[in-house]
């Protein structure tokens, strides 16, 4: 296996199931139609190929084909979740607490609506990236009208005691948002089962195409709606204003029926790779650190600080090869490393050190075995380079120097 | 982003890797930037007694692909060289050699902070 380029960053997106591509190809084609068009055969069968994705995703999450809005991905889900309940719930209260290690769509979302006279609580999570319910329940005040917390986080795979906090969020009166972008598709996620009120996924994550996603909006007990963030023909109940996507949200339809059939099976495949990985790179390599929690997390998700060693230089040792991510600062133009790793408490530099691999529906044993002799090979020549590596092999404290911070 | 060439034969390559003897009169060793910052960079001078030419220089760094090149490159360029005419030796010349990005300069800043500290370090020792 030479030149063959090995793909492990399936948070970030997952490839098209060939099988998804195919349901979309006819809308391209003959099947052209608006949705909303209501006078004429084009428009009927795209509204009924967008009905049957609407039931697909529905099916897969277990809730009503109506609590279903589509949007054009998980961004524009969170915000319409967010600032919509915020502007539709304005009379009840102005508070929502969310997590420091959300993503950036849901905290900057929660910064807009600061500006907008909102109050935002940004709760921290423990050691192994989860929230202490006890803090929660204390965060809540008269005034919150909202609690957002992701099913899975992006960065560790590290899942949240969703049941524990929609408990908590029932006993309160307080509407419960979930970001379940990176859990949709990949583990069971059934929303009403835990008391979660609307929740935000896309289906470039679960083997769909880019583009197009959805949030969960709850119909009854509690009926919750939220005011629209885009005007325009009044589509989806009028929360979403906006042409339909059709071939989109036929490829998210397929892609989720997909994922119900074959997710059990998958998610043993992956964690078992998975697991091949990290206990070899944890084997090979000494200071080699698992970040976050590893019983409450995806089966697909590993992140790995290799102590000492820079990680963007690490990725580049095998990156024309394996494309993987890192919490290191240099891959972003911020030169700040992790958010969600320095919030698990891990230091600046090992957060620095950090490497997230994750897995997917493509990914053969093969390719996991190939890439652990790269990174075994990169992080042993980047340590060979590293004067803080030299030093800590000749036991020096690295604590005692005095760094020029820069 | 796409690393130039010369980034990628210095980072696969890099020249100059090791360490030289910290307490010995005619090595100089500068070490800058920080772990928290994702950057360490340690470059050493030895200068010869005589001609007071820098007859060898070696560097390790931690720190990204462009940070290695900027360090690596410096080793080359600081041998055969006297310490005035290593003093003159400009962050933005390592841009232009290694064709850094905008947001890889402080690479270079490091790297041209760490000659001098290098020297700074040989200059107490021999004053």
């Amino acid at each position: 296996m030479s030149k063959k380029l090995i793909y492990l960053d399936n948070n970030s997106t997952t490839p098209c199931d060939p099988r998804v591509i195919d349901a979309m190809v006819p809308y391209f084609y003959d099947l052209h139609g608006n949705a909303a068009s209501r006078s004429h055969p084009f428009g009927w069968r795209s509204e009924e190929a967008v009905d049957y994705a609407r039931e697909q995703i529905a099916n897969l999450i277990q809730v009503d084909p109506k609590e279903i809005i589509f949007t054009s991905g998980a961004t524009e889900s969170d915000n319409l979740a967010l600032k919509g309940v915020f502007e539709m719930y304005s009379r009840k209260g102005n508070h929502i607490i969310t997590l420091s290690t959300e993503h950036k769509a849901v905290l900057d979302s929660c910064k807009k609506i600061e500006k907008m006279g909102g109050e935002v609580t940004y709760l921290s999570v423990d050691g192994k990236g989860r929230v202490d319910l006890a803090e929660l329940e204390n965060a809540i005040t008269d005034k919150t009208i909202m609690i957002s917390i992701m099913w899975a986080n992006n960065e560790t795979g590290v899942i949240q005691d969703m049941k524990a906090i929609g408990e908590i969020c029932a006993k309160h009166g307080v509407l419960f948002m979930s970001d379940a972008t990176q859990a949709v598709g990949k583990i069971p996620v059934f929303p009403k089962e835990v008391g979660v009120h609307l929740m935000a996924f896309t289906a470039h994550k679960m083997y769909g195409p880019k583009g197009v996603g959805a949030l969960f909006v709850n119909r009854k007990n509690p009926r919750v709606k939220v005011t629209s963030q885009l005007d325009g023909g009044g589509h989806e109940r009028g929360m979403r204003s906006g042409t339909l996507n059709v071939p989109g949200i036929v490829g998210f339809g397929k892609a989720a029926e997909i994922a119900g059939k074959e997710m059990q099976e998958e998610a043993i495949r992956l964690a078992k790779l998975r697991d091949r990985l990290e206990s070899a790179l944890c084997e090979q390599l000494e200071e080699t650190y698992i970040n976050g929690d590893d019983k409450n997390r995806m089966p697909h998700v590993t992140n790995i600080s290799f102590k000492h060693v820079e990680g963007e230089g690490l990725m580049m040792t095998f990156n024309q090869e394996i494309g993987v991510s890192s919490g290191s600062a240099c891959t972003s133009a911020s030169l700040e490393p992790s958010y969600v790793l320095i919030a698990l408490g891990l230091g600046d530099d090992l957060a620095h050190s950090s490497i997230r691999f994750s897995l997917g529906r493509f990914t053969t044993e093969e390719e996991i075995d190939y890439t652990i002799n790269e990174i075994v090979r990169g992080v042993n020549h980047m340590r060979n380079l590293s004067p803080i590596w030299e030093m800590y092999k000749e036991g020096v404290d690295l604590d005692s120097i005095e760094w020029a911070e820069h | 982003m796409a690393y130039s060439k010369k980034v990628l034969d210095h980072f696969q390559n890099p020249k100059n890797v090791g360490t030289l003897d910290k307490s010995a009169k005619n090595v100089g060793t500068g070490l800058v930037g920080a772990p928290e910052c994702g950057d360490v960079m340690r470059l050493q001078i030895q200068v010869n007694d005589d001609t007071g030419v820098i007859e060898d220089a070696k560097f390790k760094t931690f720190g990204c692909g462009s940070a290695i090149a900027s360090s690596s490159l410096a080793t080359e360029w600081l041998k055969g060289k006297s310490i005035d005419e290593a003093l003159a030796i400009d962050n933005m010349d390592i841009v232009e050699e290694l064709a850094l990005p905008p947001v890889k300069i402080h690479c270079s800043v490091l790297a041209e902070d760490a000659i001098k500290d290098a020297i700074k370090d040989y200059k107490e020792k021999n004053q």
